[in-house]
Order: structure tokens, then C-alpha cells, then sequence
């Protein structure tokens, strides 16, 4: 450890004022308390001792509840490139091809990010916000395998200069940074995310029969088209592969072509888990989008005017982003509502509108997207009433 | 009717270094000192001794010229030895040298069925000059109390549950007397009642249970059930336009000697505590002592702060710095000048928090496990992000994160609407202790204060 300290000892005045590379301090601060907590002290007055806990340990910390749906991710595309091409490849190749393209998703994501991050971080002379880390890692887990990475490179840029730094940075951005640049790619490049773009085929062509189709499309599609059963006609989908390819085990367990991190429910709940034990994300929230968009469903299968409306309700909860949104998009401190109560009830119109975009809108097959969006939105307003509620109870509590 | 008050939220910081109950053998500090900067109210002191002169215990040294009735004296008798000035000539110190025999100014003694009889005025005007009315604190604010105003009720808090606090009831032990004759005073100042928290945790038999002409109110609950704000909120709240008084277990018995001695005793009984402390117990001297003869040869070798008061709340001091009017404590800690390798992930039960963020895993340890924690920042300072703790740790209706963004943007109708008059530096300390964005939120909090109170 002494020989890495001193390596920054020693390179210290060349950041420091009058130093030559003094504008780069900024960065030089950011490498070096990635290798040490700094040596500040509290002030002379106040508290004089502090947690332990600093915002470095908590992004990591919502990094770690994201590997789950990485690894799974990284598999998942070779496997579904082995499926659809019909080649038999061990699990090594599978993983192996699965590097070769999420890989590089992942490295242009935090390179194209923390270049904003830090030509930001140089102008307004403070260290890098670790907000991005997570933000730099989402971003691949909701896009496609076959994104082309420039796309991914604007979509990032565009995510962190529109959607975070023009409001002041970290802290102060009103969307989720993560879905900015999804949403920013669903609108700009909609050819690129829709459709069959959900496998990884390379050069290869897919098997006759195949579809690369998500689950979602397939129900939408079904629905549109008057074709029968919603849940029929996913089990009649690429029967080539296998005789009931989506069904419900498949689709929880994340067996299925789409967004790399986000077709696994069990590892989504994984992530869950280690975010509410950690106390890192907000359960609150977490349990309401699903609550919400549960019983909306139910609800629906009651009315049932289209086939959309009569799947199975907890079909909702598997297919789809809706568990990856309800567990790292929704949970995000920043842009989620701030007050107790406003979590649940920003979690709970989460899961009903991403259940009424589903069922009803025809062009946007999946909800949670935009039903974050929305949120995100509404969020400060719900706080704005229940901060109000608090105001009221201390003005009766006088009158009394 | 007397509340019983059990509380959920909060956080108990246990560190290690805690006094043992016994008065070490000690001799006396020389020099002692009255330090204005104490007070949070003053803004215009005026000296009335100068170097040289010789005091008496109770000799008035300043006033605020805000405030001109409320004299600040001398805890001992003396010589006045030096002046201390700041910047700006901002008065800091005035250092007085013990004499060996401490002499007291007199004043007329009562008996305790006496102080009932007598007339407001005459107390008020007693408490004023002979220098106790400095224990009377106010809310809102937290500044010492104009005697011209009348509080709605008065809130006495006997037990502290600040990390390494000193033990009240050993500390006050056999004042029970001088207790009771000073609640008697405090009734004859306010136009409601007097509240005297006690504490209700596990094994706990309070020796102010027995206290009349007060309501008796048991809290139980962690870290702050023993802060007076605390127990306001829950009793008797402070609205826009709300006065109420707050004062010391140890003022109470303060005024009450003065009353049945007939004068300003400022005879005190302080913990030293702190992980660094070699042998931590209690001593007994008078406010305003230099810290020097205790912590000769009782500290550890590396260095060290210390701090007058908690480590919440005190202030850093010098080795031969003072301990402060309101402190009875003085903490001994690590200082933790330097940088930590890979700090910030690497999975660590010896460290303390209130979180539980991966690799923070002193939620397992039991809570008897007793921590010894420096006093780096432990991370740098950040933008605000809510995580919802300060809610967690704060046992009142209030919202702190808004408070603060309330006070930062300087908008006076949402702090007041938020509650900003119950709160003084105190009860945001825990909050500030959790943060994981390392902001500085007791000063944040006085600022806002400062704002509201000038406006």
C-alpha cells in the first residue's frame, strides 16, 4: 500500500495550484480516493465522529446487487445465439461469445459517461459523483446485445448531459439517468430497439422457424391481431426450439431473447434482496411497483376486454423489464419521492401505468419505461403533498 | 398528566472509554475560564474586569449588551490573569487564577418552603446577578433566556444518552435537595408547568422519580431520548411564536444552591471518557476548568482531540484548552489524520455505522461491542441523496432532509413550516453523524436559526 501512497505523494504537486497539470486536479483527486480514504477530519465543532458509510460504499453497494443480472446476462446472450443459430456450444462458449458482445457494451457506456462526468468535474474544479458508476452499468442492462456501441456511446453522453448535468449533477437530475439514454435510443434509433434485435446472431442466420421476438411482443401482438389466448400463442411461439418455450418457468428464470440484464426475474429478485437487506434501496418501493402492477393486472383479467387484459396476472410480473425497473430504475434516491409515504405511492401508479401502457398502448410494448419516466415526474409533487400533510399537523397541533 | 414517552427511532453510538464511577484523586486545575463563545446568544459582550483584579466565585465578568441583566461570572475566586482576544478583537477567554481557598460571594439564603412565598421579581432578580441564569435556555433558538419573557412550560432533561455521557445520577448524586429547591424556583417562572424527563430504560430507577411541583414524564427509547428537544416535541411543542425553557440537571441544581447556600457554587463533577483515556472516571472541579491536570499522564501516546462535551455536539480543545459552561464532560479520541487503503469497500465489523451498505457489518456485533472510531470524515463531502436515515434516527414529526434544503435555499416560510423552531444543533447531531453525503448539518441548522432569529 506504501508504494501506491507514495506514487500519489509524489504526483501531488503537479495537480496542486501552480502545478502544471493544476486544472486536472479534479481527476487526480477521483484516482486517488479510489485507492484511499482521504485523511480529512471533522470540524472543530459538531459532530466529531462519523459513519463509516460514505456514497462510494453505497453505489458499490447497488453495483454488487447488479452482477447477478450481468453474469446471468453475459450467459444468457450465448445461449440465446446457440438457440437461434441451432450450434451446440458448451458452456464456456456461450459465456465466451456473451463477453465478446456485452464486453464491450459495458466499457463504451462508462467510457463515453465518464468522460462528461469529468470534463464536468474539471469545469466546476470537484472530484467525480459516484452516481454514474450504477448509471454506467444499467445503461448496457437494459439495451439490446445487438446495439451497435456508437448508439450506445450517444445515448450515454446525451443521458448524462441532458439528463443529469444540466440540472447541477448528481443529486439534482430530475429523470433516471439510465433510462434517459434508453428512452433517448427508443425515440432517436426505434429500429435498433424493437423487433426481433433481442439476440445476438452475428454473422450467423437463425434456424428456419425462429423467431427472436420478446415475450412482450408476442403478447401484443396477440392481442392486436385477435389471435386467441395471449398465453397461447407465447407457447405456440418458436415451438422449433422447444415445445413450450416461454413458459412461465422459462420466463422467470430469464431463458428468453431480450435487454441483456433484464430477462432474469430470479436474478432481479437477487438484486432485490442484497438492495433491501442492505437497506441501500427503498423495499417500499420495490414491493409497490410490483403490488401496483399486480393488482392492476388483476383487475384487468376482471374487466377483460382485449386477450392482453386476460393474461395471467403474475405473467405480468415476468416478462417484460418490469422487475429490473421496479428493483434499480424505481429505487434510484434521486429521482424516486423522497417522503416515506410518497414511495408508496409513487411505487404503486409505477406498477399501474406500466400495466395500462402495456395493455392498452399498441406502439409501446413495454411500460416500465416510460411509467418511471412518468414518475419521476410526479415524484416531487407527491412529496409536495406529503410534506404538506407534516406542515398541517405541526400548524393544527398549535391550535389545539 | 404526566406522559410516558417510548421512543423506536434512534441510534446509540457505544464507544469505548467509558468513565468509571469514581471521583479520581486529582489536584485542582490553576486556571479556569469564562468563554463567551459559549453562548450562543451573545453578540455584543461587554468585559467589566480587567487584568489584574481580583474576583470573588460569582463576581459578574461580562454581559451582552442584548440582554444587560444577565450577568456572566466567575466559577472561582481569583486573579483575573488574562483577556483572551480573536480576530477582530472578538473577546474569546477570560482566564482566571484560582486561589488556593475558593471564596464566594453571599447572597440571602431561603429555606426551600421559603421560595415558594417569595416574589417573582426577587428571584429573577437573584438568578440575574449572581450568574446562574445562563443555565436557562430557550427555545426557539437554543440562546440563554430573556428574563422579561414567560415561557408556556419549562423542560428539565436528567439523563444523557450522548455516547460516553456522564452518568447524572452519579454526578448530582446527594443534590437531590438542591434539585427540588431549584424546580421550586422554576415554577415561579413560568406561566405553565415544569416537565422533568426521567429516564425508563431497562434497570433504570431514577432518583428525581420523587421530585414534586413538577410532571414527571418517563422516556425510553435510544439515543436522543435523552435530549430535551426531544421531549418538548412529544410534550409540549414549540409553535411560531412558542416560548419555552430548557435547563441542565446540573443548572437546576446549580440554582438551587443558590438559593439554599446563598451562593453561585460552580462546583462540578465531570466524566473524562474517550477510547484514549488510560484510566476514564470522574472529577470534581468548577466549570470552566483548564483540562490540563487530568489528562496529564492519563492519555495514550499517539494523537489525540479533545473535545469539550460529546462527541456529537462538543467542541475541539487545545491540551490546555477550557471545558465549556454547559459541558460536563471531556472526550479523548483519536484523531484520524490519515488515509485509509481501499477504506471506503474493504468489509469491516469494527467499524461503526448506522448502515448497512455492503461490507458494513457492525450490525452483527452485539450491543454491548464497545468501538473505538477516529475522527476522519471517513469519505468526502457530496451532494446531497436522500437515503432516508436522518428520518430513521430522528424520533420527532419532522422531516430534517427538507429542513436542511429548506435553510440551504434560504426560504423562510418552508423552515418555519418545517418545524425549525424545535430544533437546535442537537437534535440534527445524529443525522449529521449518518450522513452519508458528510455535510456539516449542525452548522447548516444554525445558520438557518441565525437567519430566522434575525429576520
Amino acid at each position: 500500500m506504501k508504494f501506491i501512497k507514495d506514487i500519489f505523494d509524489k504526483n501531488k504537486p503537479l495537480f496542486e495550484k501552480g502545478g502544471k497539470l493544476e486544472k486536472l486536479m479534479p481527476l487526480f483527486i477521483t484516482f486517488e480516493t479510489l485507492f484511499f480514504v482521504p485523511d480529512h477530519v471533522t470540524p472543530g465543532k459538531g459532530a466529531q465522529i462519523r459513519d463509516a458509510v460514505d456514497l462510494k460504499r453505497m453505489m458499490m453497494t447497488v453495483i454488487i446487487a447488479m452482477l447477478p443480472c450481468l453474469i446471468f446476462g453475459i450467459w444468457n446472450v450465448g445461449y440465446q445465439h446457440a438457440l437461434a443459430t441451432g450450434e451446440t456450444m458448451s458452456l464456456m462458449q456461450q459465456i465466451g461469445i456473451g463477453l465478446v458482445v456485452v464486453l464491450p457494451i459495458v466499457i463504451v457506456s462508462y467510457a463515453a459517461g465518464l468522460t462528461v462526468e469529468f470534463i464536468f468535474g474539471i469545469k466546476k474544479g470537484h472530484a467525480l459523483n459516484e452516481g454514474f458508476l450504477v448509471s454506467g452499468m444499467l445503461i448496457p442492462l437494459v439495451l439490446p446485445p445487438t446495439i451497435p456501441l456508437w448508439q450506445v456511446a450517444i445515448a450515454t453522453v446525451f443521458a448524462v448531459l441532458i439528463g443529469k448535468e444540466v440540472f447541477g449533477g448528481t443529486g439534482m437530475n430530475i429523470f433516471n439517468v439510465a433510462l434517459t439514454a434508453r428512452a433517448f435510443l427508443y425515440f432517436a434509433y426505434p429500429s435498433q430497439i424493437s423487433g426481433t434485435v433481442w439476440t445476438y446472431l452475428g454473422d450467423k442466420t437463425p434456424i428456419d422457424g425462429y423467431t427472436g421476438s420478446t415475450s412482450l411482443a408476442i403478447a401484443n401482438e396477440a392481442s392486436v391481431n385477435k389471435a386467441g389466448a395471449v398465453v397461447d400463442a407465447l407457447a405456440h411461439s418458436n415451438t422449433v426450439l422447444s415445445a413450450d418455450f416461454f413458459s412461465f418457468s422459462n420466463l422467470f428464470f430469464g431463458f428468453i431473447p431480450g435487454s441483456i440484464g433484464e430477462t432474469s426475474t430470479l436474478m432481479v429478485l437477487i438484486g432485490a434482496a442484497i438492495l433491501i437487506l442492505t437497506g441501500v434501496g427503498s423495499w417500499k418501493i420495490i414491493v409497490s411497483v410490483f403490488g401496483g402492477a399486480y393488482l392492476t393486472a388483476l383487475l384487468f383479467n376482471i374487466i377483460g376486454a382485449n386477450e392482453f387484459m386476460l393474461m395471467p396476472a403474475h405473467y405480468h410480473l415476468v416478462i417484460g423489464g418490469l422487475a429490473f425497473g421496479a428493483v434499480f430504475m424505481a429505487t434510484d434516491p434521486v429521482t424516486a419521492s423522497q417522503t416515506e409515504k410518497g414511495k408508496w405511492i409513487y411505487g404503486l401508479l409505477i406498477g399501474v401505468l406500466t400495466i395500462l401502457i402495456r395493455v392498452f398502448n399498441p406502439a409501446y410494448p413495454e411500460g416500465i419505461m416510460l411509467a418511471i419516466l412518468l414518475m419521476n415526474v410526479f415524484a416531487p409533487l407527491i412529496d409536495f403533498y406529503v410534506v404538506k400533510g407534516n406542515k398541517q399537523r405541526r400548524i393544527q397541533r398549535a391550535t389545539v | 398528566m404526566s406522559h410516558t414517552i417510548k421512543l423506536k427511532k434512534g441510534f446509540d453510538i457505544n464507544l469505548s472509554g467509558k468513565a468509571e464511577k469514581k471521583l479520581a484523586e486529582c489536584d485542582q486545575p490553576k486556571t479556569f475560564a469564562l468563554k463567551p463563545t459559549d453562548f450562543v446568544g451573545i453578540q455584543r459582550p461587554k468585559v467589566l474586569v480587567s487584568e489584574g483584579d481580583t474576583v470573588k466565585a460569582g463576581t459578574p465578568l461580562l454581559f451582552c449588551k442584548m440582554l444587560e441583566d444577565v450577568k456572566y461570572c466567575s466559577p472561582v475566586s481569583g486573579e483575573i490573569i488574562e483577556i483572551k482576544r480573536g480576530e477582530k478583537r472578538k473577546l474569546l477567554e477570560i482566564i482566571i487564577l484560582a486561589d488556593e481557598k475558593i471564596v464566594s460571594e453571599e447572597y440571602k439564603k431561603f429555606s426551600i418552603s421559603d421560595i415558594q412565598k417569595t416574589e417573582k421579581q426577587e428571584i429573577v432578580d437573584l438568578m440575574l446577578k449572581s450568574g446562574v441564569w445562563p443555565n436557562i435556555i430557550q427555545r426557539p433558538y437554543g440562546v440563554v433566556a430573556n428574563p422579561e419573557e414567560t415561557p408556556k412550560s419549562i423542560f428539565v432533561s436528567t439523563f444523557d444518552t450522548n455516547p460516553l455521557a456522564a452518568d447524572i445520577s452519579f454526578t448530582l448524586k446527594g443534590d437531590e435537595n438542591s434539585f427540588q429547591a431549584g424546580i421550586n424556583v422554576l415554577t415561579k417562572l413560568t406561566s405553565g408547568k415544569v416537565n422533568v424527563g426521567i429516564n425508563s430504560n431497562a434497570g433504570q430507577v431514577s432518583m428525581f422519580s420523587a421530585i414534586k411541583n413538577a410532571e414527571i414524564n418517563t422516556i425510553s427509547g435510544k439515543h436522543p431520548a435523552g435530549n430535551v428537544g426531544v421531549h418538548i416535541h412529544h410534550i409540549d411543542p414549540v409553535a411560531k411564536g412558542d416560548l419555552v425553557w430548557t435547563v441542565s440537571a446540573y443548572g437546576v441544581v446549580q440554582i438551587g444552591k443558590l438559593f439554599l447556600e446563598g451562593k453561585y457554587d460552580a462546583t462540578k463533577i465531570i466524566a473524562l471518557a474517550g477510547s484514549e483515556v488510560k484510566t476514564p472516571q470522574y472529577y470534581k472541579t468548577f466549570t470552566g476548568a483548564c483540562i490540563n491536570k487530568f489528562i496529564d499522564n492519563n492519555v495514550s501516546e499517539q494523537e489525540v482531540r479533545f473535545i469539550s462535551g460529546n462527541v456529537l455536539t462538543g467542541e475541539k480543545i487545545k491540551s490546555d484548552g477550557y471545558l465549556g459552561f454547559y459541558h460536563d464532560q471531556v472526550t479523548v479520541i483519536p484523531e484520524g489524520n490519515q488515509s485509509e487503503f481501499l477504506g471506503w469497500i474493504l468489509p469491516t465489523i469494527n467499524k461503526l455505522s448506522f448502515h448497512k451498505a455492503f461490507g458494513l457489518l457492525s450490525f452483527l456485533n452485539s450491543k454491548e461491542k464497545e468501538y473505538v472510531i477516529d475522527t476522519n470524515l471517513k469519505g468526502e463531502h457530496r451532494a446531497f441523496v436522500q437515503t432516508g436515515m436522518f428520518e430513521k434516527v430522528t424520533p420527532m414529526d419532522i422531516l430534517p432532509t427538507y429542513l436542511i434544503k429548506a435553510i440551504l435555499a434560504e426560504d423562510y416560510d418552508e423552515m418555519e413550516g418545517l418545524g425549525i423552531y424545535e430544533m437546535i444543533e442537537e437534535d440534527i447531531a445524529l443525522c449529521e453523524f449518518v450522513d452519508v453525503s458528510k455535510n456539516n448539518l449542525q452548522k447548516i441548522l444554525r445558520d438557518g436559526l441565525t437567519l430566522i432569529k434575525n429576520s
